[in-house]
This record gives structure tokens, C-alpha cells and sequence, in this order.
């Protein structure tokens, strides 16, 4: 196990228990992201991608399989706070600040005050809310509160930022521009990010690498190299090298027999 | 903290809104003054059109007998909305004692006093037992149902037992007064409408906070102060002013029912005994009674707006 491997899962499975029996989520995911690398997760309601995400984040134990997160358990790793994450709903607590919010990890570390509001100042122009530090998240749009969870999930440099749909409820415009800057701060900060994601255009425009995955029982299926041979901009949303990675995809998601979308 | 920086175009939102709150704020008030009056007019024309000694059914003419069907209107059972406030700036018992409502005033701020320490004891017991109930779901499982039971005692049978412990502390050596005795019967009111919302506050976050809070390793204690009380805060708010409203109850009554001197509990029960002589006199701590309970509601009004923005997610941008 090398330290350039920031997530490597062997044999990696989640069972829930529930009144009708026992619900296989996740079974048998071997996986390794290198460090720096941008990982799509992708597949119908239900295939486990979420249940995998929540697994990296010590938020749900597996039952059976290994997971380490560069070479730690993940429930170290968490405990370390290495990793940063953000959710669908953006999550944030509404009788804090924009600033208040951004602060929260840092707050929860006791990083000492001044080094705080340095860090802060820092992510809100890294997100581009630097004008909005002192609204309260009643009085933002959507996208703007996303923003302030990107860069609350981003406050402690992480290596590792996952992210659970965090575009899901935005609407296309602002999904694309909010890609494009999260493009551009991966870049940036070199973290490693695994990515939830339903949308197949968002995981190929963001993505090194997209893992497709398929329900019942949660599995992955097939893993695409989608590494852009050129940067990540409008232009490479027009690309043929694009549609035809859009293409590889699709056909992948399509090939793994269709099932019902069950709930999870 | 951070949490104060201003900024020039959040204050366009809030002045938006004041022009409205403004008119709101006088139309409450309009409401409020109409309110009394009416009530006041009904005193008065039911004392003008209802018969003097009312009328009661089945009563062999002895005092007290019979059913009262409508009350008895003359001056000793209903006296004029006027002549109790003239007799409020009247000497309290005759000569040259200071007026009645100066008496009343002094009477309620004593036992307000009381009602406050004990809305204070009750708040502070009552969220202990808030959080000790979320922190460990086998004590909500065995304190709920007592704390229930405990409102089902009467007031007025359980203040005499407190205030003999108190004597027995007293005597003890361990300084008793019997005020104290009034605020923890006060207390013993306060408590349960803020165990109750406590309980209900702190298990109000979303699985979605409790996830992040969990993904920055927050142990029990900073998901207690950065997460549970701030979102407890809409349930709290409601269940200190019941808690306020309830001590004000207990104080006058535990006054009442162990005699204690100097409230307004004993000056009601003293000034009625002498109705029959001085009819508008009992109606000045009655009043009083109501200021206390006007006074409680605005103090708990100011704590939230000092909490304005724990309630934030109330409000829809």
C-alpha cells in the first residue's frame, strides 16, 4: 500500500437490516483512487453509491471488507478530519453567518480565531462569496449556498473532499457554472474528490475516472477512463472526444441489466 | 464573533419589512385597547340590564342556596369598572396609608420576584432534565412519565408539604425562609413545560446536521452547544413563556395556601374577606395579578428577541 492511494477498498460490502429481511446496499467493491484523482460515482437510485460515500466517511460501517483512506481506517480518518464533504441539500445552519458556516469545521478543530478568519476570508473568495460573508443562508440563492458548503466541506485543506450530489437540486445553469469552478478548485487545491452524481454529462465533464454501478444488489460494474486530454472549460463541453466519453458511459449504465429503482 | 459582520445590503431587507411591522404593531395595539374596552362595556351593561339580586332556581331563600343562573348585579357583587379604579388611588386601609395601588404594585413586585427565581429554578432544572433525556434515552424512557405525573398533583396540596420540609430545614439549622419555599413551588411548574420542549428542541436537527457534525468528528458536547441547543431554540422559546405564565400561577397560589406575607397571593385573599365592606377593593390585586402575568410575557418576549437568530430558519428569504 503505497501513500499516493487515498482510497483503496477490498471486498467492500454493506447489509442492512430491515423488517422484510436483510438489504444488500453494497457488495464486493474492490477500488483504489489514487491521490489527486477525481472519481465519479455513478448509477440509478439504489445501486449503493451513496451507501459507498458514507462508507469513506465513517458516517455508516461497512460489514464486511476492508476500506483505509491513505493508509488509515476511515473512522481514523475522519477522527483526523481529513476528509471535507458536502450533501445534496447544501446543509447549512441557519442562525449562522456566511462566514459563521464556512468557520464551522474550523470552529469544531479549535483552530484559534485569527487563523480562522484568514481561512475563511480565503474560501469565500476561493467560492466567490466574498461580498456575502455576513448574510445568513435564508438570504442566498440555491447555488450560493452550495457554494458555502463547497467551501465549508474545503475549510481544513483536506486531501479528500467527497461530495453526495451537491449539484442535484440546482437548476442547469447554475449546475454547469458551479461544475466549472469546482473543476477549477480540484484543480487547484490537488484534493482528491469522489463525486455522487446522477447526471452522466456532470461525471464526465469532472471526472478522471467514472465508476458505473448497478442495483440489486449495489455492485460496480464497469470503471471508464474519462481524463480530458485538454483543460476543463466550456470548450470541452462541445468536444467530440466529450460526447464520445458521454457515449461510453451511457452505454455502460445502459448495459447492466435495468431494474426498478429500489429505495436506496 | 464572525458571526457580526455587516453588511450594507442585508439592511435592505430588513427595512423592507418595517413599514409593514410597524402598521402590524398598531393594529395589535388597536385590537388590544378595543379588547379591554369591550369587556369593560359588557361589565357594565349586564350591571344595567341584569336584575339586582339575579335570579336563581330551586333555592329555599337561605344565602347560598339554588342554582345561580344569572349573578346578582347590585354594587357588593359587581362594582362599577369605575368606582375600582378611583378606589385603587384610594388609601389602602383608610387614614392616611399610601393608595391601594401602591400597596398592590409592592405586593406584585414581591411576588413577581419570587415567581422569577423560580421561573429561573425551573428553567435550569427543566433543561438539565432536557438534555439528560436526549443524552440517554433509557432516563427519557424512566423520567417522562414521572414528570408527567408531577403536574397531575394539585398545587394547593403539595405547597403545604413543601413549606413543612422547609420548617423541618429551618429548624435543622440549614436557613429556610419561607420564601423559598413559594419560588421552589413556583419552580415546581416552571420545570415541566421546558423539560418537555427541551427534549423536543434538542432531537429537532436534521440527519443531515447530525451527518456533518459526525463528519467533523464533534463529540457529544460540541454537537450539544454548536447544533442542539442553537435548533432548539423555536421549541424552547414557547415553553419559557408557559414556563412564565405557570410560575406566576404557583407563586400566587403557594403564597396563598402557605400564607406567606408582603405578595400579592395573601393581599387578594386578605382584600376579598372584606368584599362585602369594601367591594371594589379585591379587584385591584386581581388587576395587579394581570400586569405580573403581562410583565412574565414580555420579559420571555425580550429573550426572544435577544434569540432572534436561532429562529432564523423560521423565516423564508
Amino acid at each position: 500500500m503505497t501513500t499516493t492511494t487515498a482510497v483503496r477498498a477490498r471486498g467492500l460490502g454493506k447489509v442492512f437490516p430491515s423488517a422484510g429481511g436483510e438489504v444488500i446496499a453494497l457488495t464486493d467493491v474492490d477500488l483504489d483512487i489514487a491521490a489527486g484523482e477525481f472519481v465519479s460515482l455513478i448509477g440509478p437510485s439504489g445501486c449503493g453509491k451513496s451507501t459507498l460515500l458514507r462508507l469513506i466517511a465513517d458516517l455508516d460501517t461497512a460489514t464486511s471488507g476492508e476500506l483505509t483512506l491513505a493508509g488509515k481506517t476511515a473512522r481514523q480518518a475522519r477522527l483526523d478530519q481529513d476528509y471535507g464533504i458536502a450533501f445534496q441539500q447544501a446543509g447549512l445552519l441557519p442562525w449562522r453567518t456566511v462566514a459563521a458556516n464556512i468557520a464551522l469545521p474550523l470552529e469544531l478543530h479549535r483552530w484559534p480565531r485569527a487563523r480562522r478568519e484568514a481561512r475563511v476570508a480565503e474560501l469565500a473568495a476561493l467560492v466567490g462569496l466574498t461580498d456575502f460573508v455576513g448574510r445568513y443562508p435564508d438570504q442566498l440563492s440555491g447555488g450560493m449556498q452550495q457554494r458555502v458548503a463547497i467551501a465549508r466541506a474545503l475549510a481544513a485543506s483536506p486531501r479528500l473532499l467527497l461530495m453526495d450530489e451537491p449539484f442535484g437540486a440546482l437548476d442547469e445553469m447554475t449546475r454547469e457554472r458551479l461544475q466549472s469552478e469546482l473543476a477549477r478548485i480540484a484543480a487547484e487545491t490537488e484534493a482528491t474528490v469522489v463525486f455522487v452524481t446522477h447526471s452522466i454529462p456532470e461525471a464526465v465533464f469532472l471526472s478522471d475516472r467514472v465508476v458505473v454501478m448497478s442495483p440489486r444488489p449495489g455492485r460496480i460494474t464497469e470503471v471508464i477512463d474519462t481524463r480530458p486530454g485538454r483543460a476543463r472549460d466550456d470548450l470541452l463541453r462541445e468536444s467530440p472526444e466529450y460526447f464520445s466519453r458521454v457515449t461510453a458511459v451511457r452505454e455502460a449504465l445502459h448495459g447492466a441489466p435495468l431494474h426498478r429503482a429500489n429505495e436506496r | 464573533m464572525t458571526d457580526q459582520v455587516l453588511i450594507p445590503g442585508a439592511t435592505e431587507v430588513v427595512g423592507a419589512a418595517r413599514p409593514s411591522r410597524g402598521r402590524g404593531m398598531a393594529a395589535r395595539i388597536g385590537w388590544g385597547v378595543a379588547g379591554v374596552t369591550a369587556v369593560v362595556v359588557l361589565w357594565e351593561l349586564y350591571k344595567f340590564l341584569g336584575p339586582a339580586d339575579g335570579v336563581t332556581v330551586g333555592g329555599d331563600g337561605s344565602a347560598g342556596s339554588g342554582v345561580i343562573l344569572l349573578p346578582r348585579t347590585h354594587d357588593r357583587a359587581m362594582p362599577h369598572a369605575w368606582d375600582m379604579v378611583a378606589r385603587m388611588f384610594a388609601p389602602t386601609s383608610g387614614g392616611d396609608t399610601p393608595p391601594l395601588i401602591l400597596s398592590v404594585l409592592q405586593a406584585a413586585g414581591t411576588t413577581l420576584g419570587l415567581a422569577a427565581l423560580g421561573w429561573l429554578i425551573g428553567v435550569v432544572v427543566g433543561a438539565l432534565l432536557g438534555i439528560a433525556m436526549q443524552r440517554w434515552r433509557l432516563v427519557e424512557a424512566g423520567l417522562l412519565p414521572w414528570i408527567v405525573v408531577s403536574q397531575i398533583v394539585p398545587l394547593i396540596a403539595f405547597a403545604p408539604v413543601v413549606n413543612a420540609l422547609g420548617t423541618q430545614i429551618d429548624r435543622s439549622g440549614f436557613p429556610w425562609p419561607q420564601w423559598l419555599s413559594v419560588a421552589l413551588i413556583a419552580s415546581y411548574l416552571a420545570f415541566f413545560p421546558v423539560a418537555v420542549g427541551m427534549l423536543r428542541g434538542l432531537d429537532a436537527p436534521d440527519a443531515l446536521h447530525l451527518d456533518l457534525m459526525r463528519s467533523g468528528s464533534a463529540g457529544w458536547w460540541q454537537t450539544l452547544v454548536h447544533l442542539r441547543l442553537p435548533a432548539a431554540v423555536p421549541h424552547l422559546l414557547p415553553a419559557l413563556r408557559l414556563a412564565a405564565a405557570s410560575a406566576v400561577v404557583g407563586a400566587v397560589v403557594a403564597e396563598v395556601s402557605i400564607g406567606l406575607r408582603g405578595g400579592i397571593g395573601r393581599m387578594l385573599i386578605q382584600l376579598a374577606g372584606q368584599a362585602s365592606s369594601d367591594p371594589a377593593a379585591p379587584w385591584a390585586p386581581t388587576f395587579g395579578t394581570v400586569v405580573m402575568g403581562l410583565v412574565a410575557a414580555l420579559g420571555v418576549a425580550l429573550i426572544g428577541v435577544a434569540l432572534h437568530r436561532f429562529r432564523r430558519g423560521e423565516d423564508t428569504a
